[in-house]
């Protein structure tokens, strides 16, 4: 789990923050700024216990992956889908779009223009949904920890559930990974989607603040 | 190759002229006859193969070294011209009427060293650097290491002794 904490509140609100619950757009041009949604992520609230229990269990056997590599640690992903360690076993599929996802797996190292995509498809994915760092290179930068470009911690511009360590971990160690995923789902601790909905402010600055030409909505769903 | 070089070589100044084998050959040439030369090369002496463009920073003489590599597919020949040009306000005239690929070459070079091509469609637009406000970063002054410590946060290293490590791990009484 992530060992974040939360800063302290700036003073002053930064542009894109309307009130508490409208985001403002800003970054885009005025006629486009109604196309988007302003509002929110909000938290998700459980249901009672034995129906958040099944749900649980329902949600850890179909977990359905994007299939967006960001680095080099992606080719490991392709293996898992062949008859060999066969993923399909454990009720899991790479999907083409992110709404039809519900883990995200990062690849790998995250360079700014890769970090951009991965903003925008994290928050286009439905809830529940997760987040798999695989690599060292997603952890602490890895190899890259000296490079200009590339992001060295990857939980503070999205909540990360799960780390794989390696460069690059075997397909056994990804799935060992993904079977972590679904022990911490069954147990209701995988909440990555509430904790960005929580620290939304946090998560948003952090992004602008390494994005310098930010141009999207403040919020993608 | 050595006749054709030495033929070319009085009207285009052609310098250091260095044969590497039958079928590799590098000279020097300078921004003002570049252009002139590509064109009498890819036209009249079939290098109709712009294989790469490339530069070196060479910090310490104050120059670039920019790289075009032609290739004839008819003699199975290369050719590499060399032209530097300093490293301040660098310049050079831009060949993409001549291979349209130079555009996507001229692109990089304009962000990873800074060097100005005028007439190059979509210079000045991101390519690979999309989201990054730095100085061109393959510049040999430019300290990348400095640079990513000041930018992006780094999570805090711990290191264990393997022996030791696995030790506490399965013998924790001992
Ligand atoms: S940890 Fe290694 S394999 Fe993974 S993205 Fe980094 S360099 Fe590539």
């Amino acid at each position: 789990m992530s060992d974040i904490e939360q800063k302290d509140k700036p003073a002053t609100q930064p542009e894109w923050v309307k009130d508490e619950r409208t985001l403002t757009n800003s970054a885009l041009p005025s006629e486009e700024q109604d196309w988007f949604c302003d509002a929110r992520p909000r938290r998700v609230e459980k249901h009672w216990q034995v129906l958040e229990n099944f749900m649980n269990w329902a949600r850890a056997h179909s977990l359905w992956i994007l299939a967006f590599g960001t680095g080099c640690g992606a080719i490991e992903m392709r293996p898992l889908v062949t008859a060999r360690y066969d993923i399909s076993r454990l009720g899991m599929q790479m999907r083409p779009t992110p709404r039809q996802a519900s883990v995200f797996v990062i690849g790998g190292y995250v360079s700014l223009k890769t970090l951009k995509r991965i903003v925008r498809s994290y928050e286009q994915m439905q809830g529940p949904k997760f987040v798999v760092a695989v690599c060292s290179c997603a952890i602490n930068g890895g190899m890259y920890w000296d490079s200009y470009n590339t992001i060295k911690r990857i939980d503070e511009y999205i909540p990360v559930d799960v780390y794989v360590t390696g460069c690059m971990p075997r397909p056994e160690a990804v799935l060992a990974g993904f079977n972590l995923l679904k022990k911490l789902i069954r147990e209701g601790k995988a909440e990555g989607q509430n904790l960005y909905a929580d620290k939304f402010d946090w998560y948003k600055a952090n992004q602008k603040q390494v994005i310098k030409d930010w141009n999207m909505p403040d919020y993608n769903w | 190759m050595q006749e054709l070089l030495d033929n070319l070589k009085e009207l285009y100044a052609l310098n250091g002229i260095t044969l590497r084998n039958p079928s590799l050959a590098w000279a020097e040439v300078t921004p003002e006859r570049l252009v002139g030369l590509l064109t009498q090369l890819r036209d009249a002496h079939g290098f109709t193969h712009l294989v790469l463009m490339t530069c070196v920073d060479w910090l310490e003489d104050g120059r670039f070294q920019v790289t075009y590599l032609l290739h004839n597919y008819t003699t199975r020949q290369d050719l590499g011209l060399h032209v530097y040009v300093g490293r301040t306000a660098s310049e050079l005239p831009s060949i993409h009427t001549l291979w349209e690929q130079g555009r996507v070459y001229q692109q990089e070079l304009h962000e990873m060293f800074g060097i100005y091509f005028p007439g190059s469609p979509g210079l000045g637009e991101p390519m690979i650097l999309e989201s990054w406000d730095g100085p061109p970063p393959m510049r040999r002054d430019f300290d990348t290491r400095v640079y990513s410590e000041e930018t992006y946060s780094h999570r805090q290293r711990t290191h264990h002794e393997p022996e030791q490590h696995m030790k506490d791990r399965l013998y924790p009484e001992d």
